[in-house]
């Protein structure tokens, strides 16, 4: 895949004279189908780069050429139309439905109407929003993660080759920007744009990422390579300080609970007799066994401790499960969700919350012994 | 007079709806005073007169006419120019615009009719001019922060995804807009329609006249009648640019 969809060439920006330029003499190349992200500490002109692009900022020099085409000549609200564009504001249109604000651009590319609503209906489904519930509310009605899914859905409305994304999690709420992550790399995966993302976040960086650009002042290029690469062989100081401490522990968002081998504990099943809870435990090397709905839901981890405790029946004893794993969540969030545990492992589930095994400590071990 | 200069998109709905009852409660008690005055005072042949239902029928509608197109004449001007000087590279013109009128709201109504009098001579049109010179403000005032409130993201966004400055200017920041400039528009019309009274000055007509006439003969039930005329018909129009307010708000907001 060498196939350059975005050249930036010798682009400066400067803002008058006697002032550093926001981005000096910068040459940058992405790839089609790749997700770039531009990482920096504040004020590195990440975002200036980012807004470069579709000339939200026009360039001092330099040339800009996106497919083949130099767009520094063309004009920029038909070159807008074509790329995508997500910010951490999100920016809806409050006075506008959210079917209305998914549509900005294909009403203004003249779409017929049939055609606009069935895209709408589709890119609600893909940012995982009900279409009969979410079309014809108001941006007001949402929470801050629904409202950047209808962003994102807005920036894949015309279907742009190009995706430009400005610190898009940026102001979420931990929990929610996690699940957004992981929704949007499975969304990546289905539509393979090529997207240019920016981010003071260096977790988030990594975690996004197939190629990272660190930035240091004036949209210079620290180092630009793989995840994998920049925590393996960081460039220089610079770099090794913007990674921070942890590097191993932060490859962790790199890898997926799909990648260890997931682990069976003895599974109970309601109605539950007490003997043969009690056997199938002691057959296990396992302590704990796990008790399932009949949708094969996780519901409890169940040790000996719970099944002698014979003043409630076995399916109110012994913990409940709180949170699952998904097979596409991080080796991170495996690790967190095991600690918090009280089995000292992590049911993982399918996306309807059906039952596919357990993470533990040492299959996550194994995974990262073979690294190294 | 109060001028309301706050953009009212914070509102609770309980303060919308009082904000649709309370002038037609103070217009309909202001009616009975009227019909009050009326019924238990000498009425004689020079009040009689003086309130003679054709002459107040011309004085209303001159009125009317005078507050409507002296509001018709700011909005025609204010709107533009709040909008022009919002648009980037104004910067200097827009503060000075906003001083300047400033200090044409400090002088009274009265003083303006009389400088525009000595400048235009006498009838409705210079009223007219003079109301309008008063009530620009508010118009120009809520027009540019109506525009400046709306939220820079929106605008990034809009801009990002290729709307024109045009298409930005119409679809979202006049809509987003609308609520604030409505509000200045009704305090001009409020304005407007009040100190037209005031036309008989300079020979413009209107209810002054009435209420210029009780003064002259002394007959104080057709001053009050006259002036809760004034500040019936003020309300009316308060209670109408509500109702505009609330039907032309964008959904949503």
């Amino acid at each position: 895949m060498n196939d350059v969809l975005i050249r930036l060439e010798n682009i400066t920006k400067s803002y008058g004279a006697g002032m550093e330029p926001a981005v000096n003499n910068l040459d940058l190349e992405v790839q089609r189908g790749e997700v770039l992200v531009l990482v920096g500490p504040s004020g590195c002109g990440k975002s200036t780069t980012l807004r470069l692009i579709n000339r939200l900022i026009e360039p001092t020099s330099g040339k800009i050429v996106i497919d083949g085409e130099d767009v520094t000549t063309v004009n920029p609200s038909q070159l807008r139309r074509k790329i995508g564009y997500v910010i951490q504001q999100v920016g809806l249109f409050p006075h506008r439905t959210i079917a209305e604000n998914i549509s900005t651009v294909p009403v203004l590319l003249g779409w017929d109407k049939k055609k606009i609503a069935a895209r709408v209906d589709e890119l609600l489904e893909l940012v995982s929003m009900d279409p009969d519930t979410y079309r014809d509310r108001y941006p007001k009605e949402l929470s801050g993660g629904q409202a950047q899914r209808v962003g994102v859905a807005r920036a894949l409305a015309a279907d742009p080759d190009v995706l430009l994304m400005d610190e898009p999690f940026g102001a979420i709420d931990p929990i929610t920007r996690d699940r957004l992550q992981n929704e949007f790399l499975r969304l990546q995966q289905d539509v393979k744009k090529t997207i240019v993302f920016v981010t003071h976040d260096i977790d988030e960086a990594i975690k996004m990422g197939n190629r990272i650009a660190i930035l240091r002042e004036g949209s210079q290029i620290a180092q630009l390579d793989t995840p994998e690469a920049i925590l393996a062989h960081p460039a220089d100081e610079f770099v090794e300080s913007f990674l921070g401490s942890g590097a191993i522990l932060k490859g962790l968002t790199l890898k997926k609970v799909s990648d260890t081998e997931l682990h069976q504990v003895p599974i109970l099943r309601q109605p539950v007799m007490r003997e043969d809870a009690l056997k199938a435990l002691q057959d296990s090397p396992d302590q704990v066994g796990l008790l399932l709905d009949s949708n094969d839901k996780p519901l409890r981890w169940i040790d000996e401790k719970a099944i002698n405790r014979t003043s409630q029946p076995i399916e109110r004893s012994g913990r409940p499960v709180t949170v699952d794993l998904q097979p596409e969540d991080t080796l991170q969030d495996a690790i967190t969700v095991m600690l918090q545990s009280s089995a000292g492992m992590a049911c993982v589930t399918d996306r309807r919350g059906k039952y596919l095994g357990c993470t533990t400590i040492e299959s996550l071990a194994k995974l990262i012994m073979s690294d190294n | 007079m109060s001028i309301a200069t706050t953009p009212s998109t914070q509102r609770t709905p309980l303060a919308e709806r009082l904000d649709l009852i309370v002038s037609p409660i103070f217009a309909i008690g202001l009616a009975i005073l009227g019909w009050a005055v009326w019924f238990y005072s000498d009425v004689d042949e020079t009040t009689l007169s003086i309130l003679r239902p054709e002459k107040i029928q011309t004085q209303l509608v001159e009125t009317i006419l005078l507050g409507l197109a002296s509001s018709v004449l700011v909005i025609v001007i204010a709107v533009p120019v709040g909008i022009l000087v919002t648009r980037k590279g104004f910067p200097r013109l827009k503060s000075f615009l906003v001083n300047t009128l400033g200090v044409g709201q400090s002088l009274p109504v009265y003083g303006l009719i009389v400088i525009y009098f000595s400048w235009l001579g006498a009838g409705a049109f210079t009223v007219l001019i003079a109301l309008a010179t008063y009530s620009l403000l508010p118009v120009l005032r809520n027009t540019i922060v109506g525009l400046e409130q709306v939220d820079e993201s929106v605008i990034d966004a809009a801009r990002g995804m290729g709307l024109t400055s045009r298409q930005i200017l119409t679809r979202i920041e006049l809509p987003l807009a609308v609520v604030v400039i409505l509000a200045g528009i009704r305090t001009a019309i409020v304005i407007n329609v009040g100190f037209a009274a005031l036309a008989f000055l300079i020979g413009g007509g209107g209810l002054g006249v009435t209420i210029n006439s009780g003064l002259v003969n002394n007959r104080d039930s057709a001053i009050l009648i006259g002036a809760v005329m004034v500040a019936v018909l003020a309300l009316v129009f308060d209670f109408l640019s509500a109702l505009a307010q609330k039907y032309m708000k964008p959904k949503g907001l």
